[in-house]
């Protein structure tokens, strides 16, 4: 049998070490909002600010280690699957960037810069303008939960390949191996 | 009706004529801001003290001679969301309700390099006061004078903010001004 070509190392922690920090972010996002004024409230959303910086960061780092180390070839499957499955690819490496970038941008407008591990503080992209803050806030909303969907999407994908294909799309992302 | 003596209105007509002089003392809030910033999680946030007013009598000539006096409401300090404007305004904060105005009022001048002095004075807030030396720096703008400086006040010492916020927001708290007349 001829051996599955993988993902390479550094693909695969990126992959699971981002998706594990989106799936973070986005849980601390979606309830931190509705509490109340509390010590704790301003804690969380700078580690909500912290974890969307570092998606930030790691995705322009996979994107980079993307292009100069190409994804496996496809496994067989009809040809709208594929072109699915890479729309759907270069859509989350959109919103992974569009998403925390829109928050970052909110946070200059409302005012409160983000100050990354509480060491450095990241230029302000635009100044302080309220009604501005009140449009990217729900940029920022409606861009996270596009891809919360995306990546509902990509995981039932993945899991349709895995356990009904019984193909390698999965193992690929999983397997442990040098390239 | 009560005549006035003719020198009455001589004098008044004089005080009148320097007063023009020496340009209007009374700071124009609209082209003047003060802002706090406090740091939480060492994010510094800009909160302006939107009212204020007052005044400030300062002749180039005589600048020791210069005063200053300064009322700010202290309800009006604006930290960029209804939350925190309604937390801040709460008792264990600036507690607006009891203590609508904080103040300065300058005691003496010390001036030093033209364009420079250090204005000495009591600032009056949430019920206590603190002697503070604030260095300020003289300019124009047009035909007004303008006055810049910073001072730092310790939240703990005027007794603002809750201590379990302690953790998160400095005790240190920045305020700087930009006072046209």
């Amino acid at each position: 049998m001829q051996q599955t070509v993988v993902y390479t190392r550094t693909a695969v922690v990126l992959h699971w070490f981002i998706g594990l920090l989106i799936s973070a972010g986005f849980m601390l996002g979606a309830t931190m909002t509705d509490l109340h004024m509390s010590p704790r409230k301003l804690k969380l959303y700078a580690y909500h600010k912290w974890i969307g910086i570092t998606v930030l960061g790691l995705v322009l780092l996979r994107l980079l280690w993307r292009l100069t180390h190409p994804a496996p070839p496809d496994e067989p499957m009809p040809h709208w699957q594929r072109v699915a499955a890479h729309a759907t690819h270069w859509l989350l490496y959109l919103l992974m960037i569009a998403t925390p970038f829109a928050g970052w941008l909110y946070s200059s407008a409302s005012g409160y810069p983000v100050v990354y591990l509480k060491l450095w503080q990241l230029p302000d992209l635009v100044s302080k303008n309220k009604a501005l803050a009140d449009v990217l806030v729900e940029v920022h909303g409606y861009l996270a939960w596009t891809l919360l969907w995306v990546v509902v999407l990509h995981v039932a994908a993945a899991l349709k390949h895995h356990f009904f294909d019984r193909d390698a799309t999965l193992r690929r992302m999983l397997a442990w191996q040098r390239r | 009706m009560k005549r006035h003596a003719p020198w009455f209105s001589t004098i008044a007509v004089t005080v009148a004529f320097v007063a023009t002089a020496a340009g209007d003392p009374t700071i124009d809030a609209s082209k003047s801001s003060i802002i706090a910033t406090f740091r939480q999680e060492n994010v510094p946030v800009d909160a302006p003290l939107k009212k204020f007013n007052g005044r400030i009598d300062y002749n180039a000539t005589q600048p020791n001679a210069a005063k200053a006096a300064l009322e700010v409401d202290t309800g009006s300090l604006d930290m960029g969301s209804s939350d925190y404007n309604a937390e801040v305004r709460k008792k264990p904060w600036m507690d607006s309700g009891t203590y609508p105005k904080a103040s300065f009022i300058s005691t003496s001048v010390k001036p030093g390099a033209p364009g420079h002095f250090d204005a000495t004075g009591t600032l009056t807030l949430k019920g206590k006061t603190q002697t503070l030396s604030v260095p300020v720096t003289v300019g124009k703008a047009g035909s007004a004078m303008v006055f810049d400086g910073a001072f730092e006040i310790s939240r703990a010492y005027f007794g603002i903010g809750d201590k379990e916020w302690n953790d998160v927001v400095d005790d240190k708290v920045k305020v700087r001004f930009h006072l046209v007349e």
